[in-house]
């Protein structure tokens, strides 16, 4: 055995070993995008700044200075990344939170309403789960329904809920979070559901020998079962819940919120506020899902799940 | 349901029903009908009703017809009960008073009861089985059409709030020419080529990705991460760089269907286990050989996933991304539009125009799906 | 070991160093390790075996001693540390390029979507072979594992033992002179399995081919072999080579001679000494 030669575990190059993971092939490739961007920001925006040259009679412009003004245009047809960065930088640690041009405000407003909304489908998704798996009836009859509702584009009757229940005087967070339930409300069920069928039929058939109750089946089978699932279909519920919110906040009387800054911001050709609007809301996204990604871990190391 | 074995309920839910509804027949007897001071007797069509319905019951509860029978019986006399219900009311609007609601209570008790024997009927055919899997969602979808209805117009909820399916389906069957152009313009034009295009690209992103084991591990997280994103904010940019017409609401399609489906293809590309590789390693099969008979198989099922989970996207991206501006045409510039003018009617049609296509579209999807993936565990099983 | 140490056998083998033109298969000094999380696994070493044109070999011994990994060298999906060998002269990766061998593994490995027929149709098709060739090849080897009339069914519709007969089809339809195979009876009742022993060495005795034979079975490994090799395990090594000089037309009822007892009683102590390395 001595005699064999020792393969070489890792090369010469120490990047070798970083760009074996899975770090240094994402920063590669998000530092990619962000070059593939700043091209076609200066490509998408050159024809714009062309035209202004031409109007104020200026003809020979240097490269290097139609490179500058093409990345700091005020209304660009696409913002360079510094543009946005900047922008969500004057529009968040620069303004005062209760400012109306606040994103701190606005990304607000649209976080509680996602959370209400998410509260609350969460709840009811996981109780009619409950019951599915309890009533043959309400099974047969609503299971169809809770899985055929998933392949309707639900978020067409957003704008509908909103001015309707506006017209009778319901306005502010309510309408919106109401989105926001219908929206988690499913992905939650359909998962509890699942989690709670998991159990094996043999375990089900040890605690029939128990002659457990179905309460104590429930508590200490199913439930424990379920909570993977749960926390899986959270998080789908969780990015539903928010795109709910952004979209019931299109409709034309909403005037804040990010749903209503990306509206604005197309009315008015105001692209920086656009993708800072847009930045801000999958900032809002990622972070909601990884911090239900954090609590499921924790869960499951106190239910003593992990691997 | 051997899974349902755990301790019996000892609460007889058929029973309690049947009891209620005497309940409630007896209430429907003593109680104004409708205002002003009508009486059950002073509508015989109701009286009728509420005698089928107490009959019904009380047989129930006496317990003979308890067969099949009896069950279709039962069947029959809540249709018709339901029926008498929604006649009588429509020239009472606005006027219901407590009798008529426990008399509409009592015939929901008794649709369910219905509903409560048709799902114990044990069946040893598949074919009825089957068929008894339908009838018990359709029937519970009917019976929320029919409470709607009779509890729209007898509570004389206003319109604008919540139309009643007759109205809704009168709107329906009276704007098809204007349903058919938004249709097209948004389905036909829009959902159409920005799902073939989001899911064709993706499906080759992904083969290219698979090849290049470095993108692979540098675009997945991305592409995992991206996927949980409200996508459906690009719809302003898109709008603003297309322009008003379809291909803008194509744009936003094709970016809202593009990194579900290539998650999935990648990860449906790994599928195959080591063992079905080495057999394509020992005949010295090319990587595209490999890629055709072994891998590209393998990976159906995860396709399938996302082109199911995309049609849905498909809709929903750009019915919301003409929210944003439009030509005067197409689903989500109708309903922005008719509900700013309170045609509430208008909106409901056409969001059930959207359902239908919407379910048709991933009932296609599902049935091809089986068709490919007929080896599948999950499907033949 | 028993008195009848083999002494004979290691001079057979020297007799045979130089590069002579029927030998399948020349394995020498190779040593394989796994590098895995907990530490590396000496899987196989100092491996040395020659088989020749027309062997049919059989692997046996203990269970994780590296039978299926040396079955996996020759056919080029695994490769070694240490040593050399060559498949009919050429490295194992030349060899599995010109498609030198059929491999039958553990399991069937057959592909759900493709009929029995397809499934054995999938080396051919991937060879290229005309259409009426590859019909042809598959009507025949399914004849011969008795599948005729399950050309149509699926793998999943099924036993297992049918599949793996169906996977033997599938190595067989290359028609290859060196046939690999991976406990290819594991699964299947005696009855069944003693048909296939036979129709298996009927093959062998009809078309010269050279089997390499994983077995756990010593009457299975002593009827087939003309070789027996005895791996035992901790690390992966040959324990003990045994030729067989029963001869090459067999039937079952050899199984009774005192020749064949002879043999496979050397067998079972060379297997009871490779398992005492376990404690
Ligand atoms: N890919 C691998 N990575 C790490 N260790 C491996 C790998 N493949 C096999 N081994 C180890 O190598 C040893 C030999 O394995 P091998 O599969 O060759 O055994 P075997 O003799 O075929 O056993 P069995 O009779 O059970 O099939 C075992 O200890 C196994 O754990
Ligand atoms: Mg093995």
């Amino acid at each position: 055995m001595t005699t064999m030669p020792l393969a070489p575990t890792r090369g010469p190059n120490p990047f070798a070993g970083l760009m074996s993971g899975i770090a240094g092939p994402v920063i590669v490739v998000v530092l990619a995008i962000l070059g593939l961007w700043y091209i076609a920001a200066v490509t998408l925006n050159t024809p714009f700044q062309l035209d202004t040259y031409e109007r104020a009679d200026r003809l020979d412009v240097p490269f290097s200075e139609l490179l500058t003004d093409t990345l700091s245009q005020d209304r660009p047809v696409l913002p360079a990344p510094h543009q946005i960065a900047v922008e969500i930088w004057q529009t968040t640690v620069e303004k005062k939170i209760t400012s109306k041009r606040s994103l701190v405000y606005h990304s607000g407003i649209t976080l509680s309403s996602t959370l209400l909304g998410f509260v609350i489908g969460t709840l009811l998704g996981i109780f009619l789960a409950i019951g599915i798996v309890h009533s043959r009836v309400l099974e047969k009859s609503l299971m169809p329904w809770i899985i055929a509702s998933q392949t309707i584009p639900i978020l067409a009757i957003a704008p509908m809920i909103i001015v309707v229940l506006n017209a009778v005087g319901v306005s502010g967070l309510l309408p919106k979070a109401m989105i926001s339930t219908y929206l988690s409300f499913f992905p939650v069920a359909v998962g509890m559901v699942k989690g709670l069928r998991s159990p094996e039929i043999i375990d089900m058939d040890l605690m029939h020998t128990y002659s457990a109750t179905r309460l104590q089946a429930f508590w200490k089978l199913r439930l424990p079962y379920a909570v993977p699932f749960l926390f899986t279909s959270m998080k789908i519920g969780m990015a539903a819940s928010l795109v709910g919110a952004i979209v019931g906040e299109l409709p034309t009387g909403a005037i804040a919120g990010l749903g209503a800054r990306l509206l604005s911001g197309s009315y008015y050709g105001q692209t920086l506020q656009i993708w800072s609007a847009l930045i801000m809301a999958a900032v809002l996204a990622g972070s909601l899902v990884a911090l239900i990604g954090v609590i499921e871990k924790l869960a499951l190391k106190r239910m003593g799940m992990t691997r | 349901m051997s899974t349902q074995t755990v301790s019996r309920s000892r609460v007889d839910i058929p029973a309690l029903l049947a009891w209620f509804i005497v309940a409630l027949v007896v209430v429907g007897l003593f109680c104004p009908i409708f205002r002003p001071d009508f009486r059950v007797m002073d509508v015989p069509r109701l009286s009728l009703c509420l005698v089928i319905l107490a009959i019904a019951a009380v047989r129930y509860e006496l317990g003979f017809m308890r067969n099949r029978f009896g069950d279709l019986m039962l069947g029959v006399v809540t249709a018709v009960a339901a029926w008498l219900l929604i006649g009588t009311v429509s020239n009472h609007p606005g006027d219901a008073a407590l009798g008529f609601w426990a008399l509409t209570v009592a015939a929901w008790a008794s649709a369910w009861l219905f509903v409560e024997r048709l799902a114990s009927w044990k069946s040893a055919s598949k074919t009825t089985e089957r068929l008894i899997n339908l009838v018990i969602p359709a029937l519970f979808g009917l019976t929320l059409l029919v409470l709607w209805q009779i509890i729209v117009t007898g509570a004389g909820i206003p319109k604008v709030l919540l139309p009643a399916p007759s109205e809704i389906w009168l709107r329906l069957i009276n704007s098809v020419p204007t349903l058919w152009a938004d249709f097209r313009q948004t389905f036909l034009k829009a959902v159409l080529a920005g799902y073939a295009i989001g899911c064709g690209s993706a499906f080759l992103t992904a083969i290219l990705v698979d090849r290049v084991p470095f993108l692979r591990r540098g675009l997945l997280p991305i592409g995992n991460l991206v996927s949980a994103l409200p996508i459906i904010g690009v719809a302003p940019i898109m709008v603003m760089w297309f322009g008003f017409d379809w291909p803008s609401k194509a744009a936003v399609v094709i970016i809202m269907t593009f990194f579900p489906m290539l998650v999935n293809t990648v990860a449906g590309l790994s599928a195959s286990d080591s063992m079905q590789r080495d057999l394509m390693r020992t005949y010295a099969s090319g990587y595209w050989q490999t890629l055709v008979k072994l891998r590209l198989p393998m990976a159906m099922p995860f396709i399938f996933n996302a082109l199911k989970i995309n049609s849905t996207l498909a809709l929903i991206g750009a019915i919301v991304a003409e929210f944003f501006g439009t030509p005067t045409v197409g689903m989500g510039f109708r309903i922005s539009t008719e509900v700013g003018r309170m045609n509430v009617d208008m909106v409901w049609a056409e969001i059930a125009v959207a359902a239908v296509a919407g379910s048709l579209f991933y009932g296609l999807v599902a049935v091809i799906e089986r068709k490919v993936t007929f080896w599948h565990a999950s499907v033949r099983g | 070991m028993t008195s009848l140490a083999g002494a004979k056998d290691t001079e057979m083998v020297e007799k045979h160093t130089g590069a002579s033109p029927d030998r399948v298969i020349d394995i020498e000094k190779l040593s394989l390790t796994f590098e895995t999380g907990d530490g590396p696994v000496h899987a196989l070493s100092d491996i040395d075996l020659k088989i020749e044109q027309g062997d049919f070999v059989s692997f046996i011994g203990p269970s994780g001693c590296g039978k299926t990994t040396l079955l996996r060298v020759i056919a080029d999906l695994e490769k070694p540390t240490a040593g050399k060998i060559t498949v009919n002269g050429v490295s194992p990766e030349e060899a599995r390029l010109n498609r030198a061998y059929g491999y039958v593994f553990q399991a069937a490995a057959l592909y759900s979507w493709r009929t029995i027929a397809s499934n054995v149709a999938l080396p051919l098709e991937i060879m290229r072979l005309s259409r009426s060739e590859r019909q042809e090849r598959v009507a025949r080897n399914l004849e011969l594992v008795n599948l005729s009339g399950f050309e149509q069914k699926y793998p999943w519709q099924l036993s297992g033992g049918m599949q793996q007969r169906a996977s033997i089809a599938r190595a067989l339809a290359v028609e290859p002179d060196l046939l690999l195979m991976d406990e290819p009876f594991g699964a299947l009742d005696e009855i069944v399995r003693d048909h296939l022993n036979e129709q298996l060495l009927q093959l062998w005795a009809k078309t010269s081919k050279t089997v390499a034979f994983v077995t756990h079975s010593i009457p299975e490994a002593v009827f087939l072999s003309t070789k027996i090799v005895v791996l035992c395990p901790r690390p992966g090594r040959i324990y003990d080579v045994i030729e067989s000089d029963l001869p090459r037309e067999r039937s079952l009822d050899i199984r009774e001679t005192p020749e064949f007892l002879r043999i496979a009683h050397r067998v079972r102590e060379g297997l009871k000494a490779g398992h005492s390395y376990e404690d």
